[in-house]
């Protein structure tokens, strides 16, 4: 048993965190960062930080992830990072040639209080900062939120500096897509050109982290939202945030900023939340669903139809991020899987209520904790056993001490490819999700089956 | 060695690294490029044996895109990480117990299924916004009662994040009070990220924490004729275990590993062996040191990575305890070995020969990894380390010569003295004297560059921008580093094998992690796949002939 201690009973924690089910901030500003054309990350704070973000990014995505750091030593920490930053600047743009430098605090920065934007203007003073390139930044304190939060802010911080209205409108949308994979951002984009509409997508980083082998590298593929693009986000017809939690933020500051009206919806997992995507399409620009767009839908139903007796009833245990769970629930719930248990790390009271609303006719007992942690789900599935699991790859270790199969899903992703190429938004990704948990369910069955009912047509 | 390596290709003879150091500086701003040409060398053995000095253990400069992480990271991810059954919590916000969280492949084997494993497990006091502000001493108390209440452990230990020394918690007062309160160990480590240059920093202050706080504490001996504590290994792909099966074959017994697959009695009764062998000599040279002074145990460095090192090393340790029945007996055992790894050896070496390799990882891998290139006959031109200092390079003989410092002056140096009732020579001073006179060498390595050959580039904490320049100019067949250079080498066609964690496979320490070495070797250099990357119409571009059917 390689989770020998977690014991079935269940005892209130209120100061220890056992194997979490999230991270901190700056990784998610990182990784947002990574989805503007051009840009590289910049880590103000000591360079651990820095090196276990990329660690974390790379292991997930197995693509390049590069950025820079402050470096702090003691004598920053003690006397303030703002010599540390000018230089990395300086040498970032001699060295790197990015056009944009993004910079997120760490919860070292943050503590000894660094004013990034003062620091900035120094380094523009100084003439650090060549003619037509950006240093944009966000607050990320680790002690504050989550790699969600983190991922929020940083898309939040691409409004802040980039939108403009001139009160002009042109023809295109925004669509925020979320904290979701490059393959559902290039799926989201699919979809919203499928439908005919012109769409400025951003943080994207599809073409960013999962790039074709070219004997080539680049530091700065041809993905990512471009800085031109980010502009022109003011003076769009309309914003579509997927995601409340991750796309929330940004959707509302550019109805501040530029009165660019928003939607915020689910991430578009499952069909459900998918018909409300295509649906806010259509009903905003006023156009027709492409026949292709049915199909695709069509089929998706259709694998549920067929295959229903393997999903009908099925406990499911869920972790992983707000947005994915509200969506993956639904999702569940839709072809009469009942997920029962059910973590995540970030905070929020509205996602306790939401999963409850979508749960609400389970015939089980639900358990939901926001924030709680793997060790706590470990806990509840040892006294109301799951068949299936779905999550991080941190879950292979609950899977195998209880025997439950596992789709992995979410962040971070680290013993499995697939995630950065295949979606799971949209409804081909409906159909690839339920592939995956057709799998694991008849994969199981197979291995249990007494030889007199191992069947070849299931 | 030279022989092995005739076949290096003339192309890679004829690039003058001098010329590659200025390149690699080029492009630099001038205080960037004056610090970069200190730690950019161009090797260089003198008959006397002397060598150029190399700048090291020098801070980072901010912007640059290193290798290296930070003190919390070599403290409780590299040395506390791979040990057993002590509860290790992080007391800070959520970020650095959750990625430091079985990310380095140690492997670890407790004896029954009702041992104590923890390393399976991340403990975070998880500091919010109120903790940093009002402090985090009452929630860190909690954690440790909550921890002991959930899994009594042997030991509890802490480790503190940046804002943690910021705000000032006082976790040692705290450790203090929870072992009084819990009648087990408990004790914490200022390793807060910040402190010192690179991970380095962290393995001294963790070392400095387990010798003081643990070891001495249990003086049962375990039984043995040949007790060796093993030090610097971390059982990264399984290294230890395979090293423990050939010292067991040898019927050495190892008291303790510093700190692969370690347990906390292990520590506790380090200060009962008879010689302590270093791997890694930058994670831990130190400790070797104070258990000198403290308990007499003398010190050697060995090395098993790689065949002949190996052999070589078992040995060293037989000629220590001068007893002719283990000196035979170790040579049962390389001879027994040895037939296996000849075998695919030279299989490999027929494929491997003449081809080249640069390694920059760590603080004893990008030199202890080249011997078991040169044993399929690939040469090292280019080297150096992430975390390492000047000795490491240059030998330990230039220890008096370096500079001490602010960076260096904040980790703790511990002043030791014999230990009134446990310190016991294990060597007269005649044994002593008779076994230098014979070349047997006690506590001393040579470091790296006096192992490389002449206009080998050893550079020290290399950027991104360098190993890419580097790939550029000189096409080496394979490229040695960390999971974050990985793939930015590989997207240029060049196979890029990690030796920190191994991406995969292991062990490659011992005689059986020699054999996957080559062949792991073998597979990525000789790979088919990157003969693949350009598409057939990119290969030839010429227009095809028209399909004629009009």
């Amino acid at each position: 048993m390689l989770l020998r201690h977690t014991s079935k009973e269940i005892t209130e924690r209120s100061a220890l965190t056992i194997n979490p089910a999230k991270t901190c901030q700056p990784i998610g500003a990182m990784y947002a960062a990574l989805g503007i054309h051009g840009c590289l990350p910049h880590s103000h704070g000591s360079q651990g930080c820095c090196a276990y973000h990329r660690s974390a990014l790379t292991r997930h995505y197995k693509e390049p992830v590069m950025a820079a750091t402050s470096s702090f030593t003691e004598g920053a920490s003690v006397f303030g990072g703002q010599a540390n930053l000018v230089q990395a600047i300086d040498n970032i743009f001699t060295i790197y040639e990015p056009e944009v430098i993004a910079v997120h605090t760490t919860c070292l920065s943050e503590t000894i209080g660094d004013d990034i934007p003062q620091i900035a203007r120094k380094a523009e003073a100084d003439g650090k900062i060549p003619e037509g390139k950006y240093v944009i930044h966000v607050n990320t304190p680790s002690y504050v939120g989550t790699h969600v939060t983190g991922f929020a802010n940083m898309t939040k911080a691409m409004v802040d500096y980039f939108a403009e209205s001139n009160g002009q409108k042109i023809d295109q949308i925004n669509i925020i897509p979320g904290y979701v994979e490059p393959s559902d951002m290039e799926e989201v984009r699919r979809i919203a050109e499928m439908m005919g509409v012109r769409v400025v997508m951003f943080p994207d980083t599809s073409k960013v982290l999962n790039r074709p082998q070219t004997g080539k590298y680049e530091m700065f593929p041809s993905g990512g939202v471009t800085v031109e693009a980010l502009k022109t986000t003011g003076a769009s017809m309309a914003t579509i945030g997927l995601g409340q939690l991750a796309s929330g933020p940004a959707a509302r500051a550019l109805d501040t900023k530029c009165g660019v009206s928003c939607e915020i919806l689910d991430l578009p997992i499952g069909f459900k939340a998918t018909d409300r995507f295509v649906d806010t399409l259509r009903k905003t620009l006023g156009i027709t669903v492409p026949e292709s767009l049915n199909e695709e839908r069509g089929q998706l139903l259709d694998i549920v139809t067929d295959m229903h007796q393997y999903f009908y009833g099925k406990k499911v245990a869920l972790a992983g991020d707000p947005d994915h769970l509200i969506a993956l629930t639904e999702f569940l719930v839709s072809i009469d899987m009942w997920p029962i248990h059910i973590v995540t790390g970030t905070s929020g009271k509205k996602f306790e209520s939401r999963i409850r609303e979508i749960t609400s006719n389970s015939p089980y007992p639900i358990n939901i904790k926001a924030p709680g942690d793997l060790f706590l789900l470990h806990q509840w599935i040892k006294n109301e056993p799951v068949d299936l699991l779905m999550g991080n790859t941190y879950l292979k270790y609950i899977a195998r001490d209880e025997d439950i199969p596992l789709v992995r899903m979410g962040f971070p992703i680290l013993d499995r490819i697939g995630h950065s190429y295949f979606p799971t938004v949209g409804y081909r990704g409906g159909m690839r999700l339920l592939e995956k948990i057709l799998d694991a369910i008849l994969d199981r069955q197979d291995r249990d089956a007494p030889e007199e009912s191992f069947e070849l047509v299931m | 060695m030279k022989a092995l390596n005739e076949n290096i290709s003339l192309e890679t003879e004829q690039i003058d690294p001098q010329e590659v150091k200025q390149e690699l500086l080029k492009k630099y701003p001038t205080k960037v490029a004056r610090k970069r040409a200190k730690q950019i060398i161009v090797n260089r053995v003198s008959e006397e044996q002397e060598l150029p000095e190399i700048g090291a253990n020098t801070r980072t400069i901010p912007g640059i895109i290193t290798q290296r992480g930070c003190t919390y990271a070599g403290c409780k991810g590299v040395i506390m990480g791979p040990t057993r059954d002590i509860v290790n919590i992080t007391h800070g916000p959520i970020g650095c117990g959750f990625y430091s969280w079985l990310t380095r492949r140690n492997q670890t084997r407790p004896d029954g299924p009702e041992d104590d494993n923890f390393m399976t497990y991340c403990f975070s006091t998880d500091m919010q916004e109120e903790n940093i502000v009002f402090g985090g001493e009452k929630k860190l108390r909690a954690a440790i009662q909550e921890a002991y209440d959930l899994f009594k452990p042997k030991a509890i230990s802490i480790f503190s994040t940046c804002p943690v020394g910021l705000i000032g918690d006082d976790v040692h007062s705290v450790a203090r009070e929870m072992k009084e309160k819990l009648g087990i160990n408990v004790f914490g480590f200022s390793c807060e990220g910040y402190k010192g240059v690179s991970q380095s920093a962290g393995h001294h202050i963790a070392n400095n924490g387990i010798f003081k706080n643990v070891v001495g504490l249990n003086d049962n001996v375990k039984e043995g004729k040949y007790r060796i504590n093993l030090l610097g290994e971390y059982n990264i792909g399984g290294d230890a275990f395979e090293i423990d099966r050939i010292l067991d074959e040898c019927e050495i017994s190892v008291v303790s590993t510093f700190s692969g697959n370690s347990t906390y009695d292990q520590f506790a009764n380090a200060h009962t062996a008879d010689l302590n062998t270093i791997m890694c000599h930058r994670s831990i040279n130190y400790v070797a040191e104070m258990m000198e002074t403290k308990f007499g145990i003398p010190w050697i460095k060995i090395n098993f990575i790689g065949a002949q090192a190996t052999a070589k090393s078992l040995r060293k340790i037989a000629n220590y305890f001068e007893n002719d029945e283990l000196k035979q007996r170790v040579e049962d055992v390389i001879a027994r070995e040895m037939p296996e790894v000849i075998k695919v050896r030279d299989d490999v070496r027929a494929r491997c020969e003449g081809k080249v390799a640069m390694l920059f990882v760590g603080g004893s891998r990008a030199h202890h990894y080249q011997e078991l290139f040169r044993e399929i006959g690939m040469k090292t031109i280019s080297a150096g380390y992430e975390f390492a200092h000047r000795d490491d390079y240059e030998g330990r003989k230039v220890l008096p010569s370096i500079k001490v410092d602010a960076d260096s002056r904040n980790i703790e140096e511990l002043e030791i003295h014999p230990d009134p009732e446990r310190f016991r020579p294990r060597k007269t001073d005649e044994q002593l004297k008779k076994l230098q006179d014979e070349g047997f060498r006690f506590k001393d390595y040579d470091g790296m560059m006096r192992e490389m050959s002449d206009r080998s580039l050893v550079i020290d904490d290399i950027s991104q921008y360098e190993s890419e320049q580097l790939i550029e100019i000189y096409k080496p067949d394979i490229f040695c580093a960390g999971i974050k250079e990985k793939f930015a080498i590989q997207k240029k066609g060049i196979p890029m094998k990690q030796l920190h964690s191994y991406d995969s496979g292991g062990p490659y320490a011992g005689f059986k992690g020699a054999i996957n070495f080559y062949r792991e070797i073998d597979r990525m250099v000789n790979s088919q796949i990157w003969k693949h990357i350009k598409a057939p119409w990119q290969e030839s571009p010429e227009l095809a002939a028209k399909y004629a059917c009009d």
